[in-house]
């Protein structure tokens, strides 16, 4: 690899320019269905952290080695792998997680920001900066998860991370602990997000 | 009795795309016309029906026997990568039409979280038979065709109205799919 890149927008891309929910629309389905909490999207993007760091560095590693042809089911391996380590682990440290995530925890693995950081970025980069992608994308994610689910936390049940701010008997949006809320509150956070970004960056 | 309970509650209660948010990549990658979601429909039936036999009879006769249950998602996942390949060369072979008719949708299905949601939580269910894994798997594939299909249609009435410049593409689909989720809502209760 004889071509530099800049290491700081390399990590900065996956968090505002290539943000993998709100622009390229990549791993929606644990996006929709977990963030019903802001805890459980935080829970689901640190594992998805986790599979994607692990998956970029053994795949940025091995990459020579593998024959081109047959490279996507071996990334799957590899990814599948780390899903099952995430996945034991989580039900051995915390069960009351392992449980609100529930078949999402598995489906990690067919989620198509690891697949596609693997197949377009770790197998044609040095490991350092397909450390720094990972770190950049995976925090990205972590952001949009847990800020899709705060939102619907705090419409849906008037709390933040479990911490109630209205009284016991106050009437909140339920629809949005609901799955439709999930579609809705995406839709206007997506908009929130493009107008921040086209402000800020041009 | 039992088995009409599980076909509705797959297709309307419990809708796979609309509550419970799997295959959520097609519904929206593949929704533009009515035509490619009715084909992306077909090839989902065909490769969820296979794959969950595949799958069930795998986890019942050999990761169970053998204790290796903690091998599941590995394993599922590659019986279905594998299974989408094989179904795709033997259609080749055997049903030209079909296979131009589903052709471009099959490696598209790999990643179709819906496939291995659907296979991992057919093995889930309560006193499970392959005869219920299969009903299971097929009215999940209804289930996906009935949403994207009225997703689509409705798409394709969007491409004439007029939207406002923040909420072009992405947010008023996602829009769409929410009422289209609130309306599915209302077959709770129903089993």
């Amino acid at each position: 690899m004889t071509k530099n890149i800049d290491q700081k927008q390399n990590f900065l891309k996956g968090i505002i320019k290539e943000n993998p929910v709100f622009i390229m629309l990549l791993g929606m389905c644990p996006t929709l269905g977990v963030t019903s909490s802001a805890f459980n999207g935080l829970g689901m993007g640190v594992a998805t952290l986790f599979v994607l760091l692990m998956s970029n560095i053994v795949v940025s590693l091995i990459k020579t080695q593998i024959p081109s042809k047959v490279r996507i089911p071996a990334f799957i391996i590899i990814i599948a792998s780390f899903v099952t380590i995430v996945e034991m682990v989580l039900e051995a440290f915390i069960p009351f997680l392992y449980e609100q995530l529930g078949i999402f925890i598995p489906l990690i693995v067919v989620n198509c920001l690891i697949l596609g950081r693997a197949e377009s970025f770790a197998s044609k980069n040095n490991l350092w900066s397909s450390i720094v992608d990972a770190l950049g994308m995976g925090i990205g994610f972590i952001i949009a998860l847990t800020v899709l689910g705060a939102t619907r936390e705090i419409l849906g049940s008037g709390s933040i991370f479990e911490m109630k701010f209205v009284s016991e008997d106050a009437n909140t949006f339920i629809l949005f602990i609901l799955p439709p809320g999930a579609f809705i509150a995406l839709a206007y956070l997506s908009v929130l997000f493009n107008k921040i970004s086209i402000k800020t960056f041009s | 009795m039992e088995y009409i309970i599980i076909i509705i509650a797959a297709i309307f209660v419990n809708n796979i795309v609309l509550a419970q948010f799997l295959g959520i990549c097609p519904f929206l990658g593949v929704s533009s016309k009515v035509s490619t979601s009715v084909g992306m429909s077909g090839a989902v039936l065909f490769v969820m029906t296979i794959a969950t036999i595949a799958s069930y009879l795998l986890h019942q006769y050999i990761l169970i026997p053998l204790g290796l249950d903690y091998l599941r998602t590995i394993t599922f996942i590659l019986v279905i990568a594998a299974l989408v390949q094989m179904v795709e060369i033997i259609l080749k072979k055997v049903s030209p039409p079909l296979y131009k008719a589903l052709g471009v949708f099959l490696p598209l299905i790999t990643t179709n979280c819906a496939v291995l949601g659907v296979a991992i939580l057919a093995i889930g269910l309560e006193d499970g038979s392959l005869l219920k894994a299969v009903i299971f798997a097929i009215a999940n594939s209804i289930g996906f065709a009935l949403a994207i299909i009225v997703f689509a249609s409705i798409r394709e009435q969007l491409e004439l109205a007029n939207i406002p410049e923040g909420m072009k593409g992405v947010p008023i689909n996602l829009l769409v799919a929410g009422l289209l989720s609130l309306a599915f809502l209302g077959f709770t209760g129903l089993v």
